[in-house]
């Protein structure tokens, strides 16, 4: 089937079969592979990216669902001039990631958890990001990373 | 000032933060396009005969290129340990999981349905999903091996007479769980024949060295035609050591079909069939006097090695590592290594050591408990103590510096031991259905233990940059950049001008890689070597450009410069000056650092538990941690490697778990059902810094990547059990699910009613 999707600004028309899942759209079609694959049952996370703002993870969204919507990844956070989001500046600036393998879906997470919850405490943090697992980091410091990306001081 | 021991963000973050990394997955270079992909059938019952495989229908699905199975492979068999283990199951299968038969499609979506045509025709065999199935005997896996028991190592006979002096003895069985390792990128693999008849692969492997032998052995080529690159690898714990059999499987049908192949595992294939870790059996009798002396120590393992036996090594790691941090004056340890129909153990973080500690710190708490002294109190006294280092310990190892008084001191101090001890009374007076239980691991581990070293090559360019490569292969530890800080630190060159480079056997033909914890002491002792080989050839090129003797330059590493001694304000050359000088294009050394003797980092780790006795629920409170590794390069990066390490050990204890029913069927076989810890079960971590330097690398450096995980299990673990201590419970297996707590509180109840 055809499918239009706006992919971080830039509208994408392409004909893909049914059963295309988000994911492999925006990784084999769009030629994005930040957004990860890490499970088969939408439990860990690593797949997650925006649509139409909200956080979804593509791995259980069809593309033919996102038709006509608008899909934001971790490609698409940093201004043009290369500028890093407030969340991605404050990933590097914790050591919110190690193998990075997590990061783009914890990123995607983070921003839109941060839009519901512009000032949330740590164990808001923990709670709010339940859905995408880390197995390198402990979430410490991805905690950290999203408590100073809300502007907040970050005391540990 | 130095960069050395300054917190650096990583360089290595940019790229991953804004664009993803390259993992295996995501590789779309030229070699690459038009390459097939890969999906491999594998058996759905634990132990079954092969009456045949009928691939007709699956060689007709839309786009398949090739079903191949056993039948058609002619590679001699894999050598990966004392029993073969088939490249594909041809004739029998021993774990659900095992490959059966490789299928290759045009596009990735048309794999799941050819694969599904693959007919396999099995014969169930009685599987042996346990330790003590595989002990009875009554099914033996490899019939013409005799028995189930692949291994024995230590003790021929244990002496009860080491226990004669003891006033108090207590035994004890300890599970040590089989957990997956499960690192967040599942295992992928992509090969390519060029035409001048080499192949290249790119792998999720955390040692590409050690996958290319592994690679050319299989496949039956001359190392040299084989090349490995580990891109972005998004996890490895232990299991991406070299190259799994599947990697062979996928070059060798590359070559058949003269195209490139790439696969990538689903997380469910994953679960079943990536190695898992752990999944010991440890018995522990410990005796001694009233007054807490241990006198006497006994630790008798059984390994689960799972269907194939591919690392022997694990359980002897456990028995060389026995006695931890304590000097017990009589041991004896042995081991036996099963076979089951379940899937293959080998390494997962700490490989060994976290069994052994976890054996060793249960027993020091039941010894504790039974003679009524505060376990804090009883390991104190039986320490090894700062004098009687390095010390040779009764199981073989030379410990190089230790200060685990101090240790456990500082973690307490921290945590508020006696505060915490007196709340515990408190809500225990009140009858509080909220038990606290406090928890203490004292543990020393092995780092660098396969004595090998590491490679490590520095150029510098007239242009004034270097170019570093390491043998080591970090995937997620933030190694490029302690090297880089190294290497500043050393030639006086900003981090801007440094690069590191690892992880391609063509430009890294020689290497141990990255396990067990070796990668700064080793990878990092070679580097340094190799840039003092270019400091040294510098010191004669700019004695020449200088007129001077070279005895008389030196380099002022605050500026990268050298110059004439006592005369900084005489003429001056930079490293670009120098490289210049040097004819060939740059300055470079290329060195191979072989003193690395094992390490010994140590710590005290202690976790704080709230047990609902109502409900059986466990919350992790607190975890305090004192991680010793010797002097720290990147607080950044080394505090990174312990909060990871103690979310994983955390989690080994309270929640996870690989299972099997009985008929050897995965019961965790995806992260549904696999408990993962997520960010609202871990607390915030307490970090305390401490440092006591080795003498046995260039930089005084001990490993940190495995330690965290080596004390946060027993330190939970013995905190939940703390917590039910008051009613009677004196051990739980782990995980302590809520289950599990609630079952040994009735059962302690009951007891006390009779
Ligand atoms: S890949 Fe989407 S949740 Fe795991
Ligand atoms: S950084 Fe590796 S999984 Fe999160």
């Amino acid at each position: 089937m055809k499918v239009s999707i706006e992919v971080n600004g830039r509208s994408l028309t392409e004909e893909v079969p049914d059963r295309t899942l988000l994911v492999h759209f925006l990784r084999d079609t769009a030629g994005l592979t930040a957004t990860n694959i890490g499970c088969d049952t939408t439990s860990c996370g690593a797949c997650t990216v925006l649509l139409d703002g909200e956080s979804v993870k593509s791995c259980t969204v069809l593309a033919a669902q996102a038709d006509g919507h608008a899909v934001t990844t971790v490609e698409g956070l940093s201004s043009s001039d290369g500028e890093l989001h407030p969340v991605q500046r404050a990933f590097r600036e914790q050591h919110g990631l190690q193998c990075g393998f997590c990061t783009p879906g914890m990123i995607m997470a983070s921003v839109s958890l941060l839009a519901d919850n512009p000032k949330p405490a740590r164990d808001e943090v923990r709670a709010g990001l339940e859905g995408n697992l880390c197995r390198c980091t402990g979430y410490h410091n991805i905690v950290s990373a999203v408590v100073d990306a809300s502007g907040q001081e970050v005391d540990r | 000032m130095s960069i050395v021991g300054t917190r650096v963000v990583r360089r290595e973050d940019r790229d991953l933060i804004t664009a993803g990394g390259t993992y295996v997955d995501d590789l779309r270079v030229e070699a690459l396009s038009g390459a097939a992909h890969a999906v491999f059938v594998r058996s759905p019952i634990a132990h079954a005969r092969i009456g045949g495989i009928d691939v007709s229908a699956a060689k007709e699905a839309p786009g398949v290129l090739g079903v191949f199975t056993a039948a058609d492979l002619g590679l001699a068999p894999h050598p990966s340990g004392p029993l073969l283990e088939p490249w594909l199951a041809g004739d029998v299968v021993r774990y659900v999981g095992e490959p059966v038969a490789l299928v290759v499609t045009e596009e990735r979506y048309q794999l799941a349905d050819a694969a599904e045509l693959v007919d396999v025709d099995y014969e169930p065999l009685q599987a042996v999903a346990t330790i003590e199935a595989a002990l009875a005997g009554e099914t033996l896996l490899f019939p013409d091996h005799g028995s189930n028991v692949v291994q024995v190592n230590g003790a021929k006979e244990f002496d009860d007479g080491i226990f004669g002096d003891c006033e108090v003895v207590v035994t004890q069985t300890i599970l040590n769980q089989r957990v997956a390792p499960a690192p967040l990128e599942v295992r992928g693999a992509a090969c390519v024949w060029g035409e001048d008849g080499r192949l290249t692969a790119w792998l999720s492997t955390q040692n590409a060295q050690m996958a290319r032998g592994q690679l050319a052995a299989g496949l039956g080529v001359g190392e040299e035609s084989v090349r490995v690159i580990a891109p972005d690898v998004g996890g490895g714990f232990g299991a991406k050591i070299g190259a799994d059999p599947e990697a062979t499987v996928l070059g060798w049908a590359a070559r058949q079909l003269g195209r490139g192949v790439r696969w990538v595992e689903s997380r469910s294939e994953n679960l079943t069939a990536m190695t898992h870790g752990r999944a010991q059996r440890n018995t522990v009798t410990i005796g001694g006097k009233r007054d807490g002396t241990v006198l006497a120590y006994r630790l008798d393992v059984v390994q689960d090695a799972g269907a194939y036996p591919r690392m022997l090594l694990l359980p002897m790691l456990t028995e060389l590592m026995a006695v931890g941090v304590y000097r017990f004056p009589k041991v004896e340890t042995r081991s036996r290594a099963v076979v089951t129909t379940t899937t293959p153990i080998a390494a997962y973080r700490g490989a060994g050591r976290p069994e052994a500690t976890a054996a060793v710190e249960r027993a020091m708490d039941r010894f504790a408990a039974e003679i009524g002294l505060d376990p804090a109190e009883v390991r104190r006294g039986n320490f090894i103590r700062p004098e009687e280092f390095p010390y040779q310990s009764p199981t073989g190892a030379s410990y190089d510096t230790g200060e685990y008084a101090a240790a456990l001191d500082k973690a307490l101090d921290a945590a508020g031991y006696a505060e915490l001890r007196a709340e515990q009374q408190r809500r225990r007076a009140a009858g509080d259905p909220v038990e606290l239980g406090l928890g203490i691991a004292a543990y020393v581990e092995i780092t660098g233990g396969d004595g090998g070293g590491e490679s490590g090559r520095v150029d510098i360019h007239p242009d004034g940059s270097v170019v570093a490569w390491t043998g080591s292969s970090p995937h997620g530890q933030g190694l490029g950049t302690s090297l880089a800080m190294l290497l500043s630190d050393q030639l006086g060159v900003p981090l801007e001008k440094i690069t590191v480079r690892h992880g391609d056997t063509d430009e890294v033909p020689n290497a141990v890689g990255t396990f067990g914890s070796r990668s700064l002491q080793l990878g990092g002792s070679a580097i340094r070597q190799a840039a003092e080989e270019v400091i040294a050839q510098a010191r004669e090129l700019a004695a020449d450009l200088l007129e001077a003797a070279p005895d008389d330059l030196e380099l002022d590493a605050e500026r990268g410069v050298w110059q004439v001694r006592g005369a900084p304000s005489s003429t001056v050359l930079s490293w670009a000056q120098v490289a210049e000088a040097a004819g060939g294009g740059k300055l470079s050394a290329d060195v191979w650092f072989g003193g690395g003797a094992p390490t010994f980092p140590f710590g005290a780790h202690l976790a704080v538990v709230e047990v609902d006795t109502e409900t059986g629920k466990v919350e992790l409170r607190r975890i305090v941690a004192v991680d010793d590794a010797g002097p720290i390069v990147n607080p950044l990066t080394f505090r990174g490697q312990r909060h990871g390490g103690l979310g994983q050990g955390a989690a080994q204890a309270l929640m996870e778990v690989v299972t099997y029913d009985e008929d050897g069927n995965p019961t965790t076989a995806t992260l549904a059902d696999y408990s993962f810890v997520t960010a609202a079960e871990l607390p915030d971590f307490e970090l305390v810094d401490m440092a006591t330097p080795t003498d046995r690398n260039l930089l005084g450096v001990k490993g940190i990547g495995e330690a965290a995980t080596i004390g946060s299990t027993p330190a939970v673990h013995n905190a939940v059990v703390d917590a039910l201590s008051g009613r009677g419970v004196t051990h739980l297996d782990m995980p302590t699910t809520p289950i599990r707590v609630w079952a040994a509180l009735e059962e302690a109840r009951k007891g006390s009613a009779q």
